[in-house]
């Protein structure tokens, strides 16, 4: 701005100089005085006017601005980050939506098919600063209906509200806060086509319940998780992955409490630990059954190029029945490295190791055993393609291997 | 008509263990309208960066010419047309927003001629990823620099279920970056 205001008075100074260079005598001190206040008023009032300018300016960018918003309002597609669009109504409140899904191939011995195994849309809403709703719909196996394949699953739905800057509660159907892949599950988030089996048959992934709940941060580092929910219901196989009733006119003769503790002080490695409490895990269907208690710790390690994942979970059933038929203790774990190779590629090897039957009652040996090799290309930091080779032992024998695009927005 | 989770009215003991965490739920949400993670006002940040003595605010004017690195760095368009910065003998100071799963992260820049000399986590409104703003992760940026394909000149770990969040850290520590260097070349440009 004062440059320009000096460029005015530079130009009117050549303006008025010529008219006394035409003249033979110059102008006396008065004229001169008066011209100087002449210029001096002028250049006062080029100030102003540049001011005025320069506020127009801001103004029409605020207007640009306010006017890109409004049209992105009307679109429902507001700019974004980088995974969720957001839609902002006229009172700013905030509704959002994103999703993911994987569409898998597995060339195995027990199957040769392609499934778009999960398509999955989430949607969210800020009533407040402080109050919020997420949800999460799965549609599983692409067709759901009598007779159908798949499924239609709401897998979360609840409303959360913050208890102070560190703390949080929330009420509603929600993921429990078990393992590493139970709440983050999105297909570019992990190595290997299909979800690791451990996880898929101890935990047992994906699973969700009904109930309340609290988080938060205790210290720099630290954080819990607490939650009361509605609990699983076991047939007379005490198959845990089969108790799950999805909070679908789920018994609730029994609660389910539920705990972790989880440390992330140092980036890049996540240590943690969960257990959870059910009083009768048949929900009072089988008098010969009893308690049932979970215990889980996991850790993730990723420092440069260089990732590790670690996790055992083990179940506890009370009660002669399971025990007299070996599934009174179900456990497994796996160990995952990995090596990123560029923003593009990286490349994973996995052991996985579970028992559903290792009780006092097993007669037979049922430990499973699984081997996983492979690769993932992220074409796009959402986007994933996949690709591992699979080889069983143990109880299981399905060796091959499987073929994965997924995505997330 | 069957209710969702069927309680049994036989089970009154097992009634009241529903109750009892609802109505707990309920206590605390009564009356509470906390919101989250305001850690630093941006003003005081600036205020702060320059000694409590900052310099005027300026403009950098999101130009044809800014714009494409920016989406480059960013994955989309910048969702402002100009951005506000302060600064003062080589240093500046830039509040930036960027949504890391579903809300907008506001983070403090300093630059120091051309290398980060502070990062910080002004609001965090992620229900997620929380751990970004401790100092144990944005110390990681300290001195951090552009590189010719405007990458960050370092590794930075992340954090195991905040991928989203720190994402979006790092994208704008790059964006600040960027932006440095622009209003440096201006400044430089006879």
């Amino acid at each position: 701005m004062l440059q320009t205001t000096r460029l005015m008075a530079v130009v009117l100074l050549g303006f008025s100089l010529p008219v006394y260079a035409a003249s033979d005598t110059p102008p006396d001190m008065k004229t001169m005085w008066k011209l100087l206040q002449q210029q001096q008023a002028e250049i006062k009032k080029l100030k102003t006017e540049n001011k005025r300018l320069s506020e127009k300016v801001d103004m029409a960018g605020d207007m640009a601005e306010e006017a890109i918003k409004t049209q992105s309002s009307a679109h429902k597609v507001a700019p974004s980050g980088t995974s969720m669009h957001k839609t902002h109504g006229a009172n700013m409140q905030k509704t959002s939506i994103g999703g993911y899904g994987e569409l898998h191939y597995n060339n195995l011995d027990s199957k040769n098919e392609i499934d778009f195994h999960r398509f999955v849309l989430f949607f969210g809403h800020e009533f407040s600063d402080s109050i919020r709703f997420f949800s999460e719909l799965e549609l599983e196996h692409s067709l759901a209906g009598e007779g159908k394949e798949g499924e239609v699953e709401l897998e979360q739905a609840y409303v959360e509200m913050d208890l102070g800057e560190n703390h949080h509660a929330k009420a509603g159907l929600f993921l429990l806060p078990v393992g590493i892949l139970n709440e983050t599950h999105e297909p570019n988030t992990f190595y290997g086509v299909e979800r690791n089996p451990v996880e898929k048959n101890i935990i047992p992934t994906t699973w969700w319940e009904g109930g309340v709940g609290a988080n938060g941060q205790i210290a720099p580092g630290w954080s819990y998780d607490v939650a009361i929910t509605s609990g699983l219901k076991v047939g007379s196989d005490y198959k845990i992955r089969g108790g799950r009733q999805k909070v679908s006119e789920a018994v609730a003769n029994d609660l389910a409490y539920i705990g972790r503790i989880k440390w992330t002080a140092i980036p890049g490695i996540e240590l943690a630990a969960t257990a959870q409490y059910q009083e009768d895990i048949t929900q009072g269907n089988d008098p010969t059954a009893g308690s049932a208690t979970l215990i889980e710790t996991h850790a993730v390690i990723r420092k440069g190029p260089y990732g590790l994942r670690a996790l055992y979970a083990q179940w506890d059933l009370d009660g002669s029945g399971p025990a007299a038929v070996g599934k009174d203790e179900q456990h497994g774990w796996y160990i995952e490295p990995s090596y990123r190779i560029n923003n593009n590629f990286g490349v994973f090897a996995r052991y996985n190791e579970w028992d559903n039957s290792d009780g006092s009652g097993s007669t037979t040996d049922t430990k499973n055993e699984q081997w996983n090799l492979g690769v993932n290309y992220w074409p796009h930091e959402n986007v994933v393609l996949k690709l591992d080779v699979q080889d069983q032992s143990g109880a299981k024998d399905d060796d091959g291997f499987n073929l994965g695009v997924g995505y997330q927005f | 008509m069957k209710a969702v989770i069927n309680i049994h009215t036989s089970d009154v003991g097992s009634s009241l263990l529903w109750l009892l965490p609802f109505v707990i739920l309920a206590l605390l949400f009564y009356g509470n309208v906390w919101a989250r993670g305001v850690y630093q006002e941006p003003d005081a940040f600036v205020q702060e960066a320059f000694d409590g003595k900052p310099p005027e605010a300026r403009l950098l004017w999101l130009t044809s010419g800014i714009r494409p690195k920016a989406k480059q760095i960013l994955g989309h368009e910048p969702a402002t047309r100009r951005v506000r910065y302060w600064t003062s003998n080589g240093r500046s100071v830039w509040i930036l927003d960027e949504i890391g799963k579903d809300q907008p992260i506001t983070t403090g820049f300093i630059v120091n001629q051309g290398k980060l000399e502070k990062v910080k986590i002004l609001v965090f409104r992620e229900s997620r990823g929380y751990e970004v703003r401790y100092p144990s992760f944005t110390d990681q940026f300290n001195q951090a620099g552009l590189t010719n394909n405007m990458g960050l000149d370092r590794n930075i770990d992340g954090i195991s279920g905040a991928t989203l969040s720190v994402r979006a850290v790092s994208k704008l520590s790059r964006l600040a970056l960027y932006y440095h260097a622009i209003i440096q070349k201006n400044n430089d440009a006879p």
